[in-house]
């Protein structure tokens, strides 16, 4: 019990939460924008796949990570217009197209690397992206350990965090954005322009996953390997759900998945008397039991998956 | 000869998404730096070339006959169950456990037996995802995805723990004689199990065509509220489709095992529960086009091991082309504006 309880309250475990956290806080604010803009997004995981493979590409392309992240960027763009077209354009259900895009690129992606690296379990070791480690911050004793040494993209999950709660919150793009999700027919009478504030939604929802894609592959590792994204991206969707479909509480209820993901892997370590597959298991449960609470005290937005023709 | 079109328009859709999923194939094979003629030709003749290859098509039809069906019947409630792959395992893992410990039955008891508690273990794992989608409004796709890993990792625990066979492998021990489903053609692995496929896909259409309970269930996936408004209780529909659609899913693990594996062992799928994605929604959710879409598939799945074999081209296309097909067929209005020009 001690030990657990060591766990439990370990600094470490807290960090490893933060890293945990990264992918899924992308994935889950790139749903935020999509569904306040009507759009089911079950895509995420698609888009995060993407992510992950055109990140290693172009950093395997070119020796610079960063220039993986610019791939992973314009990957996730590309998929998040793809799936606005079939959702806006060409009126497919939400949530039947987003798990069609699902399977498409999970074969796209094992396909491609089975082309340039010949092997369908990962990809060639490419060079990943540096922890930055921030001089004063990383001395003070808990914030040190927590903040003080990531990558780029850790600390821009934070950034974004903050930004995309500022546009959605305190901009009329955003309050435009939200009149849409919520009901489109009055935002058309309004003279919104609804159809291009969905496909930037998504687009943005695209690159968001796409960088979510980029720090699993470039910065957990370094290297692409199949089907790496195993489930996040629904786990993602499940958190802006979780945090009332708002960039903060999509924050945190990621990080509270990221908490007991990581505290999974230190408890399998400890060689407790449970088995490691029902230790495997916490994460998976956690997401349902959390979605089912938190579908009774929250609303999602009314236009949710409904489809409008415009007259323009 | 409109009318005639009308008619047949839904099948002259979903052809035209097979025709472009294979096309857009096409371009990627192509743009690989294979030969596009190669890669088809090798890829029919794994499937249909031999009476050897037939069978393997039609064994690896038929779990997608069950798993498809399983995707349709939650669909006719209007929820979209994507468990069926940790249904299918626990159905395997449940109808292997009982085939093993009622061995001293006979066959015509056992068979039965077997796959009736299949089909229950798979019933009682999309239990949950129906029940929180009736009460809470919990996502199903998401709450069945998780139940998939939890559901795998569950039978896996429970053999290791429990039931493992003595050795490196992860399986059970096989299962005896009496509970092993007839081979209709020796050494084929193709056995009675198509029948009982065929046998299932009947009573779900009677089902949904002929009942008061599967038409009670269509009307809530059209019109939630419309049903409540006319005494139906939704919840209880949604649930009972979601049970429904669990039974079949488990099904599909349970032929697995008696007519394939003859035992339990991990990681035995090839992602039958998802491939069954596709078969419902190309079939668009109709038992017989279930059968129709999981013969295209079972023969996908089949050439596509030949196509890896001797082609040296990733069976991956597959999953490709079932991607393609989902997004292709969820867009009937893209499929509309090709046809016109």
């Amino acid at each position: 019990m001690q030990e657990i309880l060591e766990v439990i309250f370990n600094i470490n475990t807290f960090s490893a939460a933060i890293r945990i956290s990264v992918p899924l806080v992308f994935a889950a604010i790139g749903g935020v924008f999509s569904e306040r803009a009507g759009i089911i997004n079950l895509g995420l995981e698609g888009m995060l796949l993407t992510g992950a493979f055109a990140g290693v590409l172009g950093s395997y392309l070119t020796g610079n990570p960063y220039i993986g992240i610019l791939f992973a960027i314009m990957g996730g763009a590309l998929i998040g217009f793809i799936f606005a077209l079939f959702t806006i354009k060409f009126e497919a259900n939400h949530v039947v197209a987003g798990v069609g895009l699902n399977i498409l690129m999970l074969g796209i992606t094992t396909w491609l690397m089975q082309i340039l690296w010949d092997s369908r379990g990962t990809s060639v070791n490419v060079t990943g992206l540096s922890e930055i480690t921030i001089p004063i911050l990383s001395s003070i004793p808990i914030l040190g350990k927590l903040f003080g040494s990531h990558n780029i993209l850790a600390y821009l999950m934070f950034i974004v965090v903050i930004f995309s709660w500022i546009i959605l919150f305190k901009t009329p793009f955003g309050l435009r954005l939200r009149v849409v999700g919520e009901y489109q027919k009055a935002a058309d009478t309004l003279g919104i322009k609804i159809r291009k504030i969905q496909y930037t939604s998504l687009i943005f929802s695209g690159v968001l996953c796409g960088l979510g894609g980029a720090y699993l592959s470039l910065g957990h590792l370094n290297w692409f390997s199949m089907n790496m994204s195993a489930g996040r991206g629904y786990m993602a969707l499940a958190a802006n759900i979780f945090g009332g479909w708002n960039p903060l509480g999509a924050f945190g209820a990621s990080y509270l998945f990221a908490y007991t993901d990581a505290l999974q892997m230190r408890m399998q370590a400890l060689n407790l008397n449970v088995p490691n597959e029902i230790i495997q298991m916490i994460p998976y449960i956690l997401t349902i039991l959390v979605l089912a609470g938190a579908m009774i005290r929250s609303r999602p937005p009314a236009g949710l998956g409904k489809h409008y023709k415009t007259n323009r | 000869m409109i009318k005639i079109l009308k008619k047949y328009e839904n099948s002259i859709y979903s052809l035209t998404a097979i025709l472009l999923a294979f096309l857009v194939g096409a371009v990627l094979i192509h743009l690989s730096g294979f030969s596009v003629i190669k890669a088809y030709s090798t890829l029919f003749d794994g499937a249909f070339g031999s009476v050897f290859n037939l069978t393997q098509t039609f064994m690896n039809t038929i779990p997608l006959i069950f798993t498809g069906l399983a995707v349709a019947i939650g669909f006719k409630s209007g929820l979209f169950n994507i468990g069926g792959e940790g249904q299918m395992y626990l159905g395997a893992f449940t109808t292997a456990i009982t085939a093993i410990y009622l061995g001293f039955l006979p066959g015509y008891i056992l068979i039965p037996i077997a796959l009736i508690m299949g089909g229950f273990a798979g019933s009682a794992w999309s239990f949950l995802p129906g029940y929180l989608k009736a009460k809470t409004g919990a996502h199903e796709v998401v709450t069945t995805i998780m139940m998939n890993y939890i559901g795998i990792l569950t039978a896996s625990y429970l053999l290791l723990k429990y039931f493992k066979e003595e050795g490196p492998i992860p399986q059970t021990v096989l299962i005896p004689e009496s509970a092993r489903l007839p081979e209709l053609i020796e050494y084929s692995r193709l056995t009675w199990a198509i029948f009982i496929a065929v046998f299932v896909i009947i009573i779900i259409d009677i089902f949904f065509k002929r009942t008061k309970l599967g038409y009670k269930i269509q009307t809530v996936g059209e019109n939630r509220s419309a049903a409540e408004y006319a005494g139906i209780n939704s919840n209880k529909m949604m649930v009972l489709s979601m049970m429904i659609s669990g039974f079949v899913a488990g099904l599909a693990g349970s032929t697995i095992v008696m007519g394939v594996l003859h035992r339990f062992i991990t990681n035995f799928s090839p992602g039958y529960g998802f491939t069954g994605i596709a078969v419902a929604v190309l079939g668009k959710n109709k038992p017989w086009g279930v059968l129709f879409a999981a013969i295209l598939f079972g023969a996908l799945q089949t050439g596509g091991i030949t196509m890896q074999l001797f082609a040296k081209i990733p069976m991956d296309l597959m999953v490709i082309i079932q991607g393609l097909v989902i997004l292709f067929v969820a867009a009937p209005i893209l499929i509309k504006k090709l046809l016109r020009k």
